[in-house]
């Protein structure tokens, strides 16, 4: 059975078991290994993208369950460009082995969206699910903050109105 | 394991690399039969690499595995700063595995330290070839030239090394032992914190690990093991498995027990998802073998039971049996320290990528040890080593895991079969159960003071499931135990070290730090008990106890570096004075003090704790480091964090714990890691040197448990003897 999505503004079509996480359709299926496979029960953020510009740990998402929606991963979150999370975690220098960071950066993205302005509490409390086995914890906490901060600037300098 | 220059006979190597087109290639290798190493363990030697060509881009190849240390921006700034690069300017890549030469291995905190030199004299040579060019160019003389920023100079005028290189390439390389270095004065890249060059691939999905790599005509596979440690397949049923779509093939492999991997049964398929799944419906009847009634309550009767018994005596120095007699019951001190097994947990699975064809193989193979992984799958392939071409990825985590070769040779075992390209994949589950784990250890330290608050007597008898036995190493099991605990700092009047290996089947090695984690817990808990039981602070007490500066030796082996009291005793002093030691705290609050000397690098920790109501919180770290030139201050501040909040991990949360011999905990649910909220705010101080660099990928973790276990007992007076620490513990 065919299911038909998005993914980062390409329309996809995938011939595979329904219950295929979304993370092997993405790693195996079309080539996109930056999501990437690290405990395959939803513990540790590793696998995470959007799916209609929410989270999901797509390595627990069956393929099925994303026919119609549109998914963004690691390699489309800049859209050409780099995103202002990424250019903080370059400026914090945060990644050290990088295998989590792909996760660590849609978490982070998705949850900017929401919370805009964030306290460091309401940043520990939203990249705690996340897990580090390299200690970049601190250096997350810092980009996600300069992040928020470069993103409340840039708002402020688009004009009246106009849209990015 | 040091290499000293004098020891080798050397020259430098020039070559025309065709595949470069008009480049400078310099090499400098030390030939094998001078290098005395063993086989397999963990510290290496050197080859270094610069490419120019003429255009003047300059390719710095970094021959040690990046695994999130940042060796692959810390080695080529040694190789820039002897070579007058601009660094803005210099591209890294990682070497591939040459078979001509040894020891890539990347571990023991050892690849700066072990190269150093080396890089500073290859970067060196090329710099006076270039010289030496341009020189001849200009007809005058190389002393009137100076090199920098990717060019040679004379007064304003100058001529870039992409020009030079070819005329360059022509003379001979000068004597790597006379060359000129740069006197640390000099330094322009060395010691400045500079970015890394991996990181922005890091940010954006683009860097490959060992799972990313994908080859035309690739498939998956993946290994069903016995849950229990050392069974093996009696027999199996894959007929539900073959039947599923995308199952390409099910076939038994072997377990090795030179590289110690498990053997089972292995299912080839078209993804990785295929391959997992058709694992669940294989029918497999298994042989449990000797220790399926292992479990850590087993262990643990049988630790104390040798810890009661007549030990091995490994180390004596003075009478410690006297020095407890005749010390009065108040001052003597008895008590049993334990530790359990831990896992590596890299984030990234176990995997490795092998094609097999008749008269060669490729490997993509996310390891710290090449050479071995590419013997492996020579003797796997039957191919001679210089068939194999080895590709060293990017590797999520490695912490010791991936010195291993046991999945290197399941590879090459399925490729052989399947002579297709095969990545073999390690679920979560089959990482965290089938892991070579930190050892679980059991030690029962007495000891002594006088009235004048003198050490009298230390004695430490431990058992542990000793690494270098179950390696049938040619050293005796204790070897890989005891850590620095032989060059015990703080000068007991008198010492004694006895030891006696544990029976068990739990695979065990190099943990990150390795036996560090454990001794210098045992160690740093143990001072701090004496000094409360003397009554002195702690800090004061363990300054009072190193004395004069002094250095003490390995007696088990004389060849190994000496610790320095003088910089114990400053990592100890700078921590205490950054962290404001002896100023008061909030209530609720309590600090705790340790420092170790680990892989020829000293590191102090002073960890701030808070109790308030039942709950423990980590409130700051501070931590000191001597590790001689530090080649990339950021890099070393990021790596004191990291080998911190691992140990923090050790300490609060994770542990490996054995029942029916096989491993509790098979995922990030039950073996959990410390989170962000839980993470405190850590300051890294780096005492200004300029000693030869040593290693701090592990050293700044053995004294982060004691640390905090010790301000716990500052707080509550509970001392934490066994990790670790659970909740039940501070109630
Ligand atoms: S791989 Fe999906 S949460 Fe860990
Ligand atoms: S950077 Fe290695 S796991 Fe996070």
């Amino acid at each position: 059975m065919a299911v038909s999505f998005e993914v980062n503004g390409r329309a996809r079509s995938v011939d595979v078991d329904p219950q295929t996480p979304l993370l092997w359709v993405l790693r195996d299926t079309l080539n996109l290994t930056g999501s990437k496979y690290g405990c395959g029960i939803a513990a540790c953020g590793a696998c995470t993208v959007h799916i209609d510009g929410e989270p999901a740990r797509s390595c627990v998402f069956p393929i099925e369950s994303v026919a119609g929606k549109k998914v963004t991963t690691i390699e489309g979150i800049g859209d050409g460009h780099r995103h202002p999370v990424q250019e903080a975690w370059i400026a914090e220098q945060v990644p050290q082995c990088g295998y989590c960071q792909s996760g660590q950066i849609m978490t982070a993205v998705a949850f900017l969206k929401k919370n805009p302005q964030p306290s460091p509490t309401d940043v520990d409390e939203a990249m705690s699910n996340n897990i580090c086995r390299c200690g970049t914890a601190l250096r997350m906490r810092a980009a996600v903050l300069r992040a928020a901060k470069e993103m409340k600037e840039m708002r402020g300098r688009e004009p009246v109105g106009g849209a990015r | 394991m040091s290499m000293r220059m004098g020891e080798m006979s050397r020259r430098g190597l020039l070559r025309s690399a065709s595949s470069f087109g008009a480049a400078l290639v310099i090499a400098f290798e030390i030939p094998r039969e001078a290098k005395g190493e063993p086989a397999k363990p963990p510290f290496g030697p050197v080859r270094a690499w610069i490419r120019i060509d003429s255009v003047g881009t300059v390719t710095l190849f970094y021959h040690k595995s990046e695994m999130g240390q940042g060796i692959s921006t810390a080695l080529p700034m040694v190789l820039a700063e002897e070579l007058g690069l601009d660094w803005k300017n210099v591209n890294v890549e990682h070497a591939d595995l040459d078979p001509d030469h040894q020891n890539q291995g990347t571990g023991g905190s050892g690849s700066v330290a072990s190269t150093f030199m080396q890089m500073r004299k290859a970067g060196a040579a090329a710099r006076e070839m270039l010289v030496a060019a341009a020189a001849k160019r200009w007809g005058v003389s190389p002393e009137n030239c100076t090199a920098r920023d990717g060019a040679v100079w004379r007064e304003n005028d100058k001529i870039s090394y992409g020009e030079l290189v070819e005329s360059a390439s022509q003379l001979p390389a000068p004597d790597f032992d006379t060359v000129r270095l740069k006197r640390p004065q000099e330094f322009t890249v060395i010691g400045k914190s500079l970015a890394r060059k991996d990181i922005p691939s890091k940010t954006d999905g683009s860097a490959v690990f060992g799972l990313d790599v994908r080859v035309p005509g690739m498939v998956y596979a993946s290994i069903e093991r016995c849950p229990v440690f050392g069974g093996k397949v009696k027999s199996f049923d894959a007929a539900n498995a073959k039947a599923m779509k995308g199952v390409l093939d099910v076939f038994a492999i072997e377990a090795d027990r030179e590289v110690h991997s498990t053997g089972g049964v292995a299912v080839v398929a078209e993804t990785t998802y295929i391959a997992l799944q058709a694992r669940k419906r294989l029918r497999v009847d298994w042989d449990y073998g000797p220790h399926a009634n292992e479990s850590s309550e087993t262990l643990r009767k049988q630790f104390r039971r040798l810890v009661d018994s007549q030990m091995k005596v490994v180390l004596e120095q003075g009478d410690t049996e006297a020095a407890m007699a005749s010390a009065p019951a108040s001052k003597r001190i008895e008590c049993d320290y334990e530790l359990g097994f831990q896992a590596h947990a890299t984030m990234e699975p176990m995997n490795c990528t092998v094609h097999i064809q008749p008269d060669r193989a490729e490997a993509w193979v996310p390891t710290q040890a090449p050479e071995w992984a590419a013997q492996m799958i020579s003797k796997a392939s039957g191919l001679s080593p210089d068939k194999i071409v080895l590709h060293t990825t990017y590797m999520g985590g490695g912490f010791g895991r991936r010195y291993q070769a046991d999945f290197a040779l399941e590879g090459a075992q399925i490729a052989k079969r399947t002579g297709r390209p095969v990545q073999v994949v390690w679920s979560r589950e089959d990482d965290m159960t089938h892991d070579f784990y930190r050892p679980a250890s059991y030690h029962r330290v007495s000891g002594a003071v006088d009235e004048a608050a003198n050490i009298t007597a230390w004695r430490h008898k431990s058992t542990s499931t000793s690494i270098a036995q179950y390696w049938r190493d040619n050293a005796p099991p204790e070897s890989s135990e005891l850590g620095s605990s032989v060059q015990n700092p703080y000068a007991p009047r008198s010492y004694k070290l006895e030891y006696l290996p544990a029976d068990s089947g739990v695979p065990r090695a190099w943990w990150r730090s390795v036996e560090a984690s454990q001794i210098g817990f045992v160690m740093e808990s143990f001072i701090d008990e004496l000094a409360h039981g003397a009554g002195a602070d702690p800090y004061e007490f363990r300054i009072r106890a190193l004395g004069n500066a002094r250095k003490i030796r390995n007696p088990l082996d004389e060849k190994s570096t000496p610790l320095d009291t003088a910089r114990f005793g400053g990592v100890l002093r700078l921590a205490a004075e950054k962290s404001g030691w002896g100023t008061p705290l909030p209530p609720g609050h309590g600090r705790g003090i340790a420092a170790h000397f680990s892989f020829n690098s000293y590191v102090a920790n002073v960890v701030e704790i808070s109790i308030i109501s039942g709950r423990l919180r980590v409130e700051r770290i501070t931590s000191a480091v001597d590790i001689g030139i530090a080649v990339n201050p950021a890099g070393v501040r990021a790596q004191v964090e990291s080998a911190i909040i691992y140990g923090l991990t050790a300490a609060l949360k994770s542990e490996i714990t054995i029942e029916n011999g096989r491993a509790v905990e098979t995922n990030f649910n039950k073996f959990t890691t410390l989170t962000m909220k839980e993470t405190p705010p850590i300051d890294v101080h780096i005492v200004s040197s300029t000693a030869d660099p040593t290693g701090i990928g592990e050293p700044a973790l053995p004294p982060t448990a004691p640390a905090l276990t010790n301000a716990i007992f500052a707080l509550t007076r509970k001392r934490i003897r066994r990790l670790p620490i659970k909740p039940a513990d501070l109630a």
